[in-house]
């Protein structure tokens, strides 16, 4: 099959003439390719045959380095682990570009340095507090099994590439360094749960992350980091860590749905923030009066929907389970 | 000047747990490293680790069962330290972090391996390798040691006779440094790419073996090349041996478990026979015919769902990403492919090599653990035993040394004269990865699971050949800021010398041992041949000399599985 790629290059060396660093721009190859190769398989080739000067991180072709995550037509994602055939079966230009959120160094090749100081943020090695044990921690498989899905983390990027919180604040942990987080948590052997949940409820923690979905998506190794970070907010309640506007968020929403049906948005920004929160309170103000001029405040007067008590019957029966 | 008293080169498992153990004794150590350490070769390890744990099996056991396993070319001495040693370091990879299986009592559980007399191989899932590998970088994330990340060592320092640091390219920026050590170690893996297909990574170009080679450090049973008995055709991906620990059987085109047939000496052990005897079994059924489209089918379907998902999932994903079949259904065309070298730079038990200074851990030493075939799962053994061990050997040296003199502009000078002149070179035609082709294809036709003594000459004459070409070789790329089409340049030379090697050792060996099969020479031949080939690079090539086997206690028999 022929295959067409336009890939986006960008060097910073000075470009001959002006001195003056290049722009990003386009390039596109077309060549011939068995149907069975991947994006990578292409990108080889090119490399290899047409163009020496193509830079692209890449080792173990078989999805287990992590070396080659990058933006297949807009989806981050490792190329190595994606079929020609399956996203461009006639044929069609395939656009790939190198992984967002990362400053990019050559061509494909990103800097991942601010992945890894998100990685180190979360203290990632195992913190035993109790006395060493003679031979090997006795804990049950089920504990180890928990843990597989976590660990087959490869720590390529993608989610982090794909991910929408941290396009608009780069202070957000993000989704591989909370997977990562969650792999200690719940690792019976080590012993600083506690401290451990109490750092992830800070500012850039469990609670920002909006559920978009993305990074469970673009994971190549089924981790969904999403779910992960879902989990430690369980576990960051359960551990009484509830004085935070993420789990009061969380409380609110539930709160309000059982009382009418529906969410009432005027309550809930305030029962997030806390009623006795005055400066949070008065930082929603602009908020609220832009929403008044463009027309978009909700009813002040908010009524149950018809049939409430089918909801709260809903209620009832789950928080019985 | 960049300065430390132990540098490590290489950031996979050896090197990982090298430094780690360096800072423990107390010294300066760093990294220097081509790639970022999870992105190792150590995680393509899949099956496990190997050893004895339990109070049924015996270090012995473990112990013969290696130098069976290596047709009595490893060195006993080093191999039972291997296995003495590996237990406390299952544990204190257990006690870092590593998810390993358990039992039903929650202690560690283990499997089945090829070429084992005991179920001694510990395991997470079918990605052990990674699991390792990712424990081992927390570890040294909390050490917090200096890594030089993307930095590619292209020049070993000898200086009166002793090795005294390292010339290293920065691939982000394009700029030489040197790096001063007092002691320096090479963990840099293995030279798959030298082969083609091979199971190994593309970073896997034999750099170490073929720096020490040109510092004068002698290489030992270079003709040593394991094929795996379970790669994928074509891209030549593994399959891991865990399949077969789990129960999976090899059948040919008639539908036969053909590991039964008396000619392959393996019927008690069948498919887990030890790799060089499966191969070459495989081998033999596709060249008379009875092969499915130049492969054998390893099935799994009997192992049923439950097994396969939480004990295989990797391979399957990987079988049904890249072939589009699941074992869980359907029998997985597989065939023997160039999968690890048993040789490497020769050192002792301590890591040392023969130039005071310069230390070896992992695939690119040979201390020699694994002789003439490795067993599955003992080679990431290998890395924690030996990389700790190198570690603290190299630290005590580096106490008693002192820093060289090195003229740091000189070197650096003389490393960017020779990048003009690459960058120089007029366009001819050629390309890196044509030589590469040219060269690895050959290596598999001629070095590959049968030889003879036609097939090696023509091996060696082609390598010259390219190497000849190697000298005019254009590049595409003249930036210096990321310049992969540089270090290809750089790793491709590695590569020839380190291909040399083997064609060369191979046609002085006459005789069949382990993985290295002479057609002409089908025998194992004990009288001449239990020794040890070394090879130094010499003014005219290679030279070579010998060395014999340590035997302690195992006394070389029929080999029979």
């Amino acid at each position: 099959m022929q295959a067409t790629l336009k890939v986006r290059r960008y060097t910073p060396e000075a470009a001959a003439g002006d001195g003056s660093p290049r722009e990003p721009q386009y390039q596109t190859y077309t060549l011939d390719v068995p149907d069975y190769f991947t994006v990578l398989d292409a990108l080889i080739k090119i490399r290899e045959e047409i163009d020496g000067t193509l830079a692209v991180r890449c080792s173990c072709r078989a999805a287990v380095c992590g070396s080659c995550a990058m933006r297949i037509n807009g989806q981050s994602r490792l190329a190595c682990k994606t079929k020609l055939i399956a996203i461009a079966p006639q044929g069609q230009t395939v656009t790939v570009e190198p992984m967002a959120n990362m400053p990019v160094l050559k061509d494909l090749v990103v800097d991942m340095e601010p992945f890894w100081a998100k990685i180190r943020a979360v203290q990632p090695w195992l913190q035993p507090t109790g006395p060493k044990p003679e031979r090997e921690y006795i804990v049950p498989n089920e504990a180890m099994l928990g843990l597989n899905g976590v660990m087959a983390c490869i720590m390529c990027g993608a989610c982090v590439s794909a991910c929408t919180v941290l396009e608009i604040d780069q202070n957000f942990l993000g989704p591989a360094a909370l997977a990562k987080a969650y792999r200690f948590v719940h690792d019976p052997r080590d012993g600083k749960t506690r401290e451990r949940l109490a750092e992830l409820n800070k500012y850039g923690g469990i609670w920002d992350c909006t559920h978009c979905f993305e990074c469970v998506t673009a994971c190549p190794k089924g981790v969904a980091p999403m779910d992960r970070i879902l989990e430690l907010r369980h576990d960051a309640v359960t551990h009484g860590f509830t004085n935070t506007n993420g789990a009061r968020h969380a409380e609110a929403f539930t709160e309000l749905v059982r009382h009418s049906g529906w969410l009432d948005e005027n309550r809930l920004p305030v029962q997030s923030v806390g009623l006795f929160n005055i400066k949070e309170l008065v930082q929603l103000m602009p908020v609220g009066l832009r929403m008044l001029i463009h027309r978009k405040m909700p009813p002040i007067i908010h009524r149950p929907i018809p049939g409430i008590e089918n909801v709260r019957r809903l209620f009832a029966k789950f928080s019985h389970e | 000047m960049l300065e430390h008293d132990v540098l490590v080169v290489g950031a996979g498992l050896a090197g990982m747990r090298a430094a780690i153990e360096a800072q423990r004794a107390g010294v300066n150590v760093a990294i220097v490293t081509k790639v970022h350490p999870v992105r190792s070769h150590s995680n393509a390890a899949q099956g496990g680790i190997n050893a004895a744990l339990e109070e049924e099996d015996s270090w012995e056991s473990h112990a013969f069962d290696t130098v069976k396993g290596s047709d009595y070319l490893g060195d006993q001495d080093a191999i039972e330290i291997m296995c003495r040693e590996a237990p406390q370091d299952i544990i204190d990879l257990e006690n870092m972090g590593v998810i390993f299986n358990r039992d039903e009592h929650g202690r560690l559980g283990s499997r089945n391996f090829g070429g084992a007399s005991f179920a001694r191989t510990y395991f997470v899932a079918d990605y052990t390798g990674q699991a390792i590998l990712h424990v081992m970088f927390e570890q040294l994330m909390k050490a917090g040691l200096r890594i030089y990340e993307e930095w590619f060592v292209t020049r070993l320092l000898v200086e009166d006779g002793r090795c005294v640091g390292v010339v290293a390219l920065d691939i982000r920026t394009g700029r030489f440094h040197v790096i001063r050590a007092k002691a320096t170690i090479l963990c840099t893996g293995g030279l798959g790419r030298v082969y083609e297909p091979s199971t190994n990574a593309l970073i896997v170009t034999g750099d170490g073996m073929a720096l020490a080679y040109r510092a004068g450090a002698p290489l030992m049973d270079m003709e040593m090349v394991q094929y795996h008995p379970t790669t994928l055709k074509g891209s030549g991906i593994l399959i891991t041996e865990a399949a077969r620990g789990e129960g999976a059987y090899l059948i040919n085109a008639l539908g036969e478990r053909f590991m039964a047939n008396p000619r392959y000496k393996a019927q008690n052990k069948m498919e887990l026979a030890s790799r060089d005897v499966v191969s070459r079994a495989e081998q033999i059924e596709i060249d008379e015919g009875r092969g499915v489209d130049g492969c054998v089918l390893l099935d799994c379907r009997h192992l049923g769902r439950d097994l396969i998902l939480t004990r295989l999932p990797y391979i399957r994903d990987l079988a049904l990403d890249v072939l589009n079949i699941d074992i869980i259904e359907q029998p997985l065309p597989v065939r023997p492919g160039m999968h690890y070298q048993m040789g490497g730079i020769k050192t002792d038990v301590h890591g040392a090599t023969c130039i005071p200074g310069l230390y070896a851990a992992g695939e690119c030493a040979c201390v020699s653990v694994h002789g003439g075939n490795r067993l599955g799962a003992n080679s990431l053994l290998e890395t924690v035993v030996f990389g700790r061990r190198s570690g603290r050997a190299a630290s005590e040296y580096a106490r008693e040394t002192s820093f060289a003199a090195i003229n740091e502009e000189a070197i650096v000078a003389d490393e960017e004269a020779r990048v003009r002149e690459l960058f120089n070179r007029p366009q001819n035609g050629d390309r890196t990865a044509k030589l590469r082709w040219e060269m690895a294809t050959t290596m598999d036709k001629y070095v590959g699971i049968f030889r003879d003594r036609a097939g090696l000459q023509t091996a060696i004459e082609k390598i010259r050949e390219l190497k000849e070409r190697y000298c005019r070789l254009p590049l595409d790329d003249h930036g210096r800021v990321f310049n992969t089409d540089l270090v290809f340049h750089y790793e491709l030379g590695f590569m020839l010398d380190c291909a040399e090697t083997i064609a060369v050792s191979a046609l002085h060996r006459e005789e069949s041992r382990g993985a290295h099969w002479r057609t002409d020479f089908p025998q194992r031949d004990d009288e001449r041949w239990l020794r040890h080939i070394l090879i130094f690079r010499g003014p005219d090539g290679p030279r070579i000399d010998y060395l014999p086997v340590t035997i302690t206690r195992w006394q070389p028999q029929v080999r029979v599985y």
